[in-house]
């Protein structure tokens, strides 16, 4: 099997560069205006989605993605709205869900996967699913040919690095600190050390999440990972931005910056 | 041994319990895993936690029947088991104190907790104080008004508390805010959490510090009537002080174990935090239980007049233990609760907390039930000093 995010891999790591990969939730700041959003992030350069599930206690968010998500499920975003997202983002680029675990749980795992595919997504990324409590995702993922993306931490152990690469599909999401989403003033250290440590047990793309925001982050992030991922930074600029235009081209400008940090030098 | 000793070795009982989080997390809950399980079979240890309980907790709680109150209650003996007693207040100084030694074992020297009542949050800035160690507390804002009491207490012991002002404001985002702190910080800080829910070793490791209830209360019972109470009962909530006493009676199975969850206004009004009776299975805060939650699977507010009690959640081993038929849940709404707490004030002297009192209503109805025969055991899990101010204004005492 091959999905289009495995496809974008092949392709980054033949133009020696970085795939930057995007993050918005689903119906922020409203439904239309997060597919307009998503569209004008892959118009300024990103080369995948991860389009965010609201949820109602997201214990790895910080402050930034939480407000977000607040605002989208006030709008009462949920299963319909996320899928309704993917099939409007998924011809335009690579396309994955990401969520906590039980929004997937309460639709289905079958049913939530076959909506993924009907809908042309790729996967989901699931930052609370641990490799214990995920064997029928495995079971249901591989049947139903969709990327399986967990998180690692720089406390995970060798061991566990092992199994958790061995069991992920599409990328190995390597979160490049101890804490919750949102900008920071650079990149820990942490995030290369882990990369790394990743690349010594397998060869499928890692990903670098947590705290890139800027183009020199990104950079720096690509020089050694196979893609880098960017949330609060956008939608840090559509809570600024005082019309919908502004909004929108903010984000296609940061966009733009992003990818032109992918390159290797 | 339990029934439930081989489905607990991955901390599962049953479909439930497991862990639900961010790898970032796995390193110190392992490390947890292996502090408790050293510690249960550590003699020095267990000494350590005695020693305390007996000279610092006041152990063994007493038991006192209820005579007066038994005639609400179909006449049948009514025995409390008065964890109201304890020093601070309730049953929570049982779990604090275990989980304080752990974090010395562990090397760490900061605690962060969540606390909804207050209860829990000032069993833990007591056990900090005396240990030596920071503490941090999260509590909803809406908590901190309603329980502004017990913030100050913590404020004198030593803590830190933050109010959270996310979400519902209360319980359930305290916990979301804390486990923020457990994942950036968890190097130095151990999550000292208050009840039997959580990722696993929690609600294993919470239990077991709680069991020293049911194994007392069950010896004092037999010294007593010279049999085994006919029912248990307790409040549930996240439901740490309920499986302290249901425990050591799993395998007497002539013992009916009762846990009243808080119906707040009634099941069908929506505004309750009666997770098993009108919940489904699902997974919050790191483990999977009954939860009150939408279509979407997205958490959905409980309501209750006792705030210890204002959880959408319920500890694994509760949904386990209801799904296999060992033991019952019920729902009491607001007004029963205070009714009862009432009741018990003007007939035995004894103020409960709330959360409590719950627990006592659904004395009443089974006691109803059963008639003068029977013997009943509650759980008398805390004092109703912090409860002062709400129950004033629901009876219309002006302060």
């Amino acid at each position: 099997m091959s999905t289009p995010l495995d496809d974008l891999f092949v392709n980054t790591r033949k133009e020696n560069r970085a795939a930057l990969i995007g993050f918005l939730p689903a119906g922020f700041p409203t439904q239309p205006r997060s597919i307009s959003t998503l569209t004008a992030m892959i118009q300024g350069g990103c080369d995948a989605i991860e389009i965010g599930f609201p949820y109602s206690d997201p214990v790895m968010d910080g402050p930034i993605i939480q407000a977000a998500s607040d605002q989208s499920l006030k709008q009462r975003t949920g299963s319909r709205e996320v899928f309704a997202t993917v099939k409007a983002i998924a011809p335009l680029a690579p396309t994955v869900v990401m969520t906590y675990w039980n929004p997937i749980e309460r639709y289905g795992v079958t049913k939530f996967l076959e909506s993924m595919k009907e809908n042309g997504g790729s996967g989901a990324i699931t930052p609370d699913l641990t490799i214990e409590e995920s064997s029928h995702w495995i079971e249901e993922t591989q049947r139903l040919e969709s990327n399986r993306i967990f998180v690692v931490a720089p406390s995970t152990s060798d061991d566990r690095l092992k199994k958790v690469a061995e069991a992920s599909t599409g990328f190995i999401y390597a979160a490049s600190l101890m804490g919750v989403t949102g900008t920071r003033a650079s990149v820990s250290t942490g995030a290369q050390t882990l990369v790394d440590r990743i690349r010594r047990i397998t060869d499928k793309p890692v990903a670098v999440g947590l705290g890139v925001s800027t183009p020199e982050q990104a950079h720096e992030v690509a020089q050694y990972a196979d893609g880098v991922i960017v949330g609060s930074a956008f939608i840090r600029l559509i809570q600024e931005s005082k019309s919908e235009e502004e909004g929108i081209s903010k984000v296609k400008n940061l966009a733009h910056a992003l990818a032109q940090s992918m390159k290797r030098s | 041994m339990t029934p439930l000793a081989d489905s607990q070795i991955l901390g599962h009982f049953g479909p439930y319990g497991g862990r639900f989080v961010p790898e970032a997390l796995i390193a110190a809950l392992d490390e947890l895993t292996l502090a408790h399980e050293t510690a249960l079979n550590d003699p020095a240890f267990q000494k350590e936690l005695a020693d305390l309980h007996r000279t610092y907790t006041g152990r063994p709680s007493i038991i006192t029947e209820a005579k007066r109150f038994a005639e609400h209650a179909g006449g049948a003996r009514i025995l409390l088991k008065r964890e109201d007693l304890n020093h601070t207040g309730s049953h929570k100084i049982n779990n604090v104190l275990g989980q304080a030694l752990l974090t010395k074992r562990m090397g760490k020297k900061r605690i962060i907790a969540e606390t909804g009542a207050g209860q829990h949050g000032v069993a833990a800035a007591t056990a900090a104080a005396l240990m030596g160690l920071e503490c941090v507390v999260y509590m909803g804002e809406e908590d901190t008004k309603r329980q502004s009491l017990n913030v100050a207490r913590m404020k004198l012991l030593g803590a830190e508390v933050i109010p959270v002002t996310q979400g519902s404001k209360t319980l359930k985002d305290a916990i979301n805010e804390a486990m923020r702190d457990w994942v950036t910080n968890v190097e130095t800080t151990h999550y000292l959490l208050g009840t039997v829910a959580g990722p696993h070793p929690f609600p294993t490791m919470v239990r077991d510090f709680h069991r020293i209830i049911g194994v007392e209360a069950r010896e004092q019972c037999l010294d007593l009537v010279g049999r085994l109470p006919d029912a248990v009962l307790a409040c549930v909530g996240g439901g740490s002080n309920a499986i302290g006493i249901f425990h050591p009676f799993l395998e007497d199975k002539s013992v009916r174990l009762i846990g009243l969850e808080a119906g707040g206004k009634g099941i069908e009004s929506g505004l309750h935090a009666a997770t098993i009776s009108g919940g489904t299975p699902g997974v919050l805060h790191g483990t999977r239980s009954y939860v009150l939650q939408d279509e979407n699977g997205q958490t959905v507010e409980s309501h209750s007049i006792s705030a210890g009690l204002d959880y959408p959640g319920v500890g694994p081993e509760h949904a386990y233990l209801h799904d296999i038929g060992r033991a019952e849940y019920r729902a009491i709404t607001d007004d029963e609760a205070m009714y009862a707490f009432s009741l018990l004030s003007k007939t035995e002297g004894i103020i409960p907390a709330i959360e409590t009192a719950h627990a006592l209503a659904g004395a009443m109805q089974v006691g109803n039930e059963l008639g003068a025969d029977a013997v009943l055991l509650i759980n008398l899990s805390g004092r109703g000093d912090k409860d002062v101010q709400t129950a004033a204004a629901y009876f219309g005492i002006p302060l």
